[in-house]
């Protein structure tokens, strides 16, 4: 325990350090939102047969969008460079344990999509005027079921990069697109038909969903167990493939 | 007490066998150099016994314990500086330290080890402004800051100025006086001989000699006697010196000759060293 509240404070530190990263995964999902906000914000926008204020329906999309920017994209990107720059095999060879190093990791992605999701809440309030949410407990559980499946697909799309260099164009590559397609940004009934397919199988669809019913409609998150097995088995197939196939070592070396 | 013990180590990537069946034992307290040429198979030994990598067959021990299946107590009394630098560039040295000290049950004090390793004046600055010589210091006082018994260094002083080398070489001496045991690798054959109290040398994953640096040279080397009769060069190598000697002059006083630039020397380490790892060119 003290070993994860020390690796717990080293990973934050090493988080807000890194200024670039820091804005690509902490404040551009909240810069989109004041741009969004701004454009849409005051316009109702169709979802399914409801109509919702622009700006609302935004919120929880950011919040998506927000999920896969820190909890898939960057730690992805952290942990190749970790793992090529040969930190993740010093690490393994001191005696913190594996487990409580990636558990620090994790938790601090946690803490980081927390505080953003928060700050966009009170933005959307202050600024929008969107209503506070009235179900905490189901935020609560939003957030942590997000970061974990998100976070196994971030550990498992790191075994498909091979370099550090190759690292923020695989993961942008496929997280820029399922941002896109899932509807974090844009309703997606005007999409395209192959497109709304598509989106119908990315986890970000649905949780991008559970994030509207529980932060918009006040809605307990319970309430749509299909939405959260999708995202869930999405977390499952991410965390099998990173329990079989994550390396602590680079490539050459 | 022995520290260290590995038995006919064998190792294989793929179809290329890079140890072919090594064996020796580092006792406590004992520097050890594992010297050899690039792909010779001391990073493969050392990260065998670091835990890093899987052997193929034969036994190691490192301090009681299989690496393959130690565990944390196990990795708190040992300390490792990686053949490649690796660190992160948004933290200092004093961050790194206490960072990396926090993992250890007993750490040395980070003001204690930045002075160890030299980084006195670099105690605040991060480490993507720092040279590469630093950098490799700062993996070095990375390695003891958990305070361990034995420490691991691959090629710790490779592309390092001759100062910094000789700063590093006083570093490992200050270590061994506190009764750490050190397995080094090094390309240096200098390095292994200054720092070493036995060197074994390591050639296509095979050991070809062991021993004290005195003794390898004592044990295998010849005297070579130099002159040159009617321009032309002679060399002899013998093992009786000095029969040979008293012959040669002798002979050459008889038919009031002179031996021409006449040199006696003994082979060096290093031509010992080149002589082992050049049979591979030849073969
Ligand atoms: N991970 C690896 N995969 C394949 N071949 C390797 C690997 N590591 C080392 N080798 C090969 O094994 C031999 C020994 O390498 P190494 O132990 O790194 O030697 P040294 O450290 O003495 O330079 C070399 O021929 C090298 O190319
Ligand atoms: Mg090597």
């Amino acid at each position: 325990m003290k070993l994860f509240a020390h690796e717990l404070r080293v990973e934050q530190k090493l988080f807000w350090r890194n200024r670039e990263a820091a804005f690509f995964t902490f404040a551009l999902p909240i810069v989109f939102f004041l741009i969004f906000g701004s454009v849409y914000g005051d316009s109702t926008i169709k979802e399914g047969a409801r109509r919702v204020r622009g700006a609302a329906y935004l919120e929880a999309g950011m919040i998506g969008y927000g999920i896969a920017s820190t909890a898939f994209a960057g730690l992805a990107i952290t942990l190749v460079i970790r793992r090529e720059s040969g930190i993740l095999k010093r690490v393994r060879g001191t005696p913190l344990p594996p487990a409580v190093y990636l558990s620090a990791v994790l938790g601090s992605t946690v803490i980081v999509f927390a505080i953003q999701t928060v700050l966009i809440i009170v933005l959307g309030h202050v600024l929008y005027d969107v209503r506070w949410p009235t179900v905490p407990l189901s935020v609560v559980l939003l957030l942590l079921l997000g970061a974990a499946a998100f976070a196994a697909l971030g550990l498992a799309i790191t075994t498909a990069v091979r370099s550090a260099e190759g690292s923020s164009a695989v993961v942008n590559a496929v997280y820029l697109p399922m941002a896109i397609i899932s509807g974090t940004f844009f309703s997606p009934t005007s999409y395209p038909h192959f497109l709304r397919v598509v989106a119908d199988l990315l986890p970000l669809t649905y949780f991008t969903k559970l994030a509207r019913d529980v932060i918009l409609h006040g809605k307990e998150i319970w309430a749509d167990p299909g939405a959260i097995t999708w995202v869930a088995c999405w977390g499952a197939i991410g965390l099998a493939v990173a329990i079989a196939r994550f390396r602590w070592e680079p490539r050459e070396g | 007490m022995t520290a260290i013990r590995v038995e006919d180590l064998r190792k294989s990537y793929g179809a290329h066998e890079a140890l072919r069946g090594v064996s020796f034992e580092i006792g406590e307290g004992e520097v050890f150099g594992l010297l050899g040429p690039n792909g010779a198979g001391k990073t493969t030994t050392v990260e065998i016994l670091e835990g890093y990598r899987r052997r193929d067959g034969g036994t190691v021990q490192v301090l009681g314990a299989d690496p393959a299946s130690a565990g944390s107590r196990w990795r708190a009394q040992i300390g490792i500086v990686l053949q490649s630098s690796s660190l992160y560039p948004n933290l200092t040295v004093a961050e790194h330290l206490s960072v990396f000290g926090g993992y250890y049950p007993k750490p040395r004090p980070v003001d204690e080890v930045i002075d160890l390793v030299g980084l006195g004046e670099k105690r605040d600055v991060r480490v993507k402004s720092l040279s590469g010589g630093q950098q490799r210091r700062l993996d070095l006082g990375l390695a003891l800051v958990g305070d361990p018994e034995l420490i691991f260094l691959d090629e710790p002083t490779t592309g390092f100025d001759p100062a910094a080398r000789r700063a590093a070489w006083s570093t490992i001496r200050d270590l061994r006086s506190l009764g750490k045991t050190i397995l080094l690798t090094t390309h240096y054959l200098d390095e292994a001989e200054q720092l070493s109290d036995r060197v074994a040398v390591l050639r296509e994953g095979r050991i070809v000699t062991i021993g004290a640096p005195a003794e390898l040279i004592g044990a295998t080397s010849e005297t070579e006697i130099r002159y040159r009769r009617d321009g032309e060069l002679v060399v002899l190598r013998t093992s009786e010196p000095t029969r040979v000697l008293h012959e040669l002059t002798a002979q050459a006083l008889a038919e009031g000759r002179d031996l021409e630039g006449l040199e006696v020397r003994r082979q060096t380490l290093e031509e010992l060293y080149l002589a082992l790892t050049a049979a591979e060119q030849e073969q």
